[in-house]
């Protein structure tokens, strides 16, 4: 077994044990429901509009390569940098010789997912660089000293109290339970380092081809003030992340707001497009964008599960995923959670050691409904299931289902063995056989018939 | 017409009820059904644990099991997606892939055969009982079943249908999911029948026996006085 399967079992456990916070998680998701179908219903045609959206997408991870130089030489002619990394040590190793060069001292975050994926708050700790991340929920998790949650609502499962505790402990604050004020705590705190930061990271939600701009969605304002108030902004984006035209900004913003949170638009929506231009007030001197491979050609290479890259990362899959409700964010031990990340993880981590997300699944279908880019997300962790069973066979496995299939290529033996299955029932229910017995700790099996349905069938239709 | 039964192996071997009163609905309706004894199981739970060279021979010899049959019907959203949905995916570029798709068509889950290929809804049950309804994921959406078994539940005489909450849930079956995440599939039917048993009805209904196994299990193990009953059952009572 991998250490993290190990991991993932334990915590799993814990979490799938915990009905309280099972039923805080479900309770914060309830709103959500309610608004997404709200928003849903404004759309003409819901369905139409997926298909669209994922169409956008495809069309630029199909054409990659292509649509990549065509961003790249615009983005460039807007005045930006573009840096090419194709791992996370490489990203990781630019944006420490971006903020070397520049002398840079305290460095402000907007949230990028992307980061966490490339551990980039640890590097630029490491090498002693004061780093504060400004999204509310992205700041919470960096007090608490946690990875997201949830990649789209990082901290949904702190609850108010502790938010306030956390506050008073670490910003001096006085304990209260109004979010408004707890908010207020936060972006006070923040403000000053907006203005004392010599860089400003972000992500990117898309990557507009035509006009080589940089798209950022957000309800707080914060990525704004990051990427506009310190004197270098170093944008972070996977490359799959382009897009051909601004058009299909249309499509995708609207329906990444309310797949992800049940909003008509997300608050602020801004397109970057290079650095301070001469006459210009504000905005960042230089403006540095670093484009991460991370494994990301590998899935591109594999034809069946290369729609995985049309991911826009809203959650809607986690929101919708009785896994997700039932264990929480952290048990995946991934940047990604909920079924879109154990289909990706495997090909960015190794499938040998997270296969067992895509095994973690009553492949019950709800996150390929709520994917606003037509991702066939189950389908997917069957894929992953199989390619593990190829790549890494394991001998109990080869041994129960080629048993199996001995039994069931032969009826007569299956009619005999189902005859001697239902007699030693209820001896067999006691007995800590393998998946029996797991069966049998918390569910009950029906009182075995004397006769199979083939004896009945054979007795009445003599 | 000649309705060959495709009866899961757990229902052969668990339940043979479901089998039994599937084959008396079809008949009640003037229907001649056949039950070939070579079939045995469908291959999902080797196909969903990554077997898919083991699926695929199941997968074949159904085939052969099948062939000539004027239509295939099965009281299971879940083992008729198997057949219909992923029997073409694993036969596909195989010398096989046109008679996959050949018995994909021909092959109906039980409700769905029933509303939507003989456009009957009334089939002269009576069932005096207050019962909710469990989709199963499969029926829901690999088969995108969701009316069609509720219209023949409303046409029973005397039965009141209670929609309950957490109404698409998945019940947290999922083959051997069930047994080998089994602290994660109790955490779902305990949600999931949590809801059903706050319907306040007599029977959990569905089209789907492996999800009326998980959620019978749970509920009897629980003591909630709430029975699992497969739609045929229903479909089949008309004293």
């Amino acid at each position: 077994m991998s250490d993290s399967k190990a991991i993932f079992l334990k915590d799993a456990t814990v979490n799938a044990a915990d009905g309280d916070q099972r039923a805080f998680i479900r309770k914060a998701l309830g709103g959500y429901y309610v608004n997404r179908d709200l928003q849903k219903a404004r759309y003409r045609d819901w369905e139409r509009a997926r298909d669209a959206a994922s169409l956008a997408k495809w069309s630029a991870v199909n054409d990659l390569a292509n649509v990549l130089e065509k961003f790249v030489a615009n983005f460039e002619r807007n005045g930006g940098v573009v840096h090419w990394a194709r791992d996370g040590a490489e990203a990781r190793a630019i944006i420490l010789k971006i903020a070397e060069d520049a002398n840079a001292k305290a460095i402000v975050k907007s949230k990028c997912m992307t980061s966490e994926e490339i551990h980039l708050n640890d590097a630029l700790e490491k090498a002693g660089y004061g780093v504060v991340e400004s999204d509310l929920g992205e700041f919470i998790q960096q007090l608490r000293g946690e990875a997201p949650y949830h990649f789209v609502f990082p901290c949904m499962h702190v609850k108010r109290e502790a938010i306030s505790e956390l506050f008073a402990k670490h910003l001096g604050t006085a304990p209260t339970d109004s979010p408004e004020e707890l908010t207020m705590i936060a972006r006070r705190h923040l403000r000053q380092l907006y203005v004392d930061a010599d860089i400003g990271i972000t992500g990117a939600n898309f990557l507009v081809a035509e006009t080589g701009q940089i798209s950022i969605t957000e309800n707080e304002g914060n990525a704004r003030l990051t990427a506009a108030l310190p004197r270098i902004h170093i944008a972070l984006s996977g490359i799959e992340k382009v897009v051909n035209h601004l058009d299909d900004l249309s499509v995708l913003l609207p329906m990444l707001a309310t797949a992800g949170a049940g909003q008509p638009m997300t608050c602020y929506n801004t397109l970057y497009s290079g650095p301070r231009k001469k006459g210009e007030c504000d905005g960042p001197e230089e403006f540095h964008l670093v484009l991460l491979d991370n494994a990301r050609t590998r899935l591109l290479a594999d034809p069946e599960q290369r729609d995985a890259l049309h991911c826009i990362r809203c959650g809607a899959c986690l929101n919708v995923c009785p896994i997700f409700k039932n264990i929480g964010g952290l048990a995946y031990g991934t940047t990604y959670q909920g079924p879109i990340g154990s289909v990706i993880t495997p090909h960015l981590r190794g499938l040998k050691q997270w296969n067992h997300l895509s095994g973690a699944s009553s492949l019950c279908g709800a996150c390929t409904d709520a994917c606003p880019v037509r991702i066939d997300l189950h389908h997917h962790l069957l894929h992953n299931r199989r390619n593990a069973a190829k790549e890494s066979p394991t001998l109990f496995d080869q041994l129960f289902h080629h048993g199996f299939n001995f039994v069931i290529k032969r009826p007569w033996l299956f009619a005999t063995g189902g005859r001697i299955f239902r007699a030693t029932l209820p001896l067999l229910q006691k007995l800590p056989l393998p998946y029996m017995g797991a069966w049998m700790k918390t569910r009950d099996l029906p009182k075995a018939p004397a006769r199979s349905f083939r004896d009945e069938w054979k007795q009445q239709n003599v | 017409m000649r309705v060959s039964l495709f009866v899961p192996c757990f229902v052969d071997q668990l339940t043979p009820k479901v089998g039994l009163a599937t084959a008396k609905v079809l008949k009640r309706l003037g229907h001649e059904v056949e039950f070939r004894s070579a079939q045995t199981c469908c291959g999902q739970p080797s196909f969903n644990s990554g077997q898919w060279d083991v699926a695929r021979e199941a997968a074949i010899r159904a085939l052969a099991v099948f062939r000539g049959a004027e239509v295939v019907v099965g009281p299971s959203g879940s083992c008729v997606a198997m057949m219909r949905q992923f029997y073409p995916e694993l036969l596909k570029g195989t010398p096989h892939a046109a008679e996959a798709d050949d018995l994909a068509a021909r092959t109906f889950e039980f409700s769905e055969f029933l509303v939507k290929k003989l456009g009957v809804t009334d089939v002269g049950a009576k069932f005096a009982k207050k019962v909710t309804y469990h989709d199963g994921c499969h029926a829901l959406r690999e088969l995108r079943l969701k009316e069609e078994p509720r219209q023949l539940l409303r046409a029973v005489k005397g039965l009141e249908l209670i929609e309950s909450e957490e109404g698409e849930s998945c019940c947290g079956f999922g083959g051997l999911f069930s047994a080998k995440f089994p602290m994660i599939s109790t955490a779902m039917v305990q949600v999931k029948g949590g809801a059903l048993a706050r319907t306040g009805a007599d029977f959990v209904v569905s089209s789907d026996p492996s999800c009326l196994l998980q959620i019978g299990g749970w509920l009897s193990r629980e003591g909630k006085p709430i029975l699992p009953l497969h739609i045929a059952e229903v479909l089949a009572n008309d004293a």
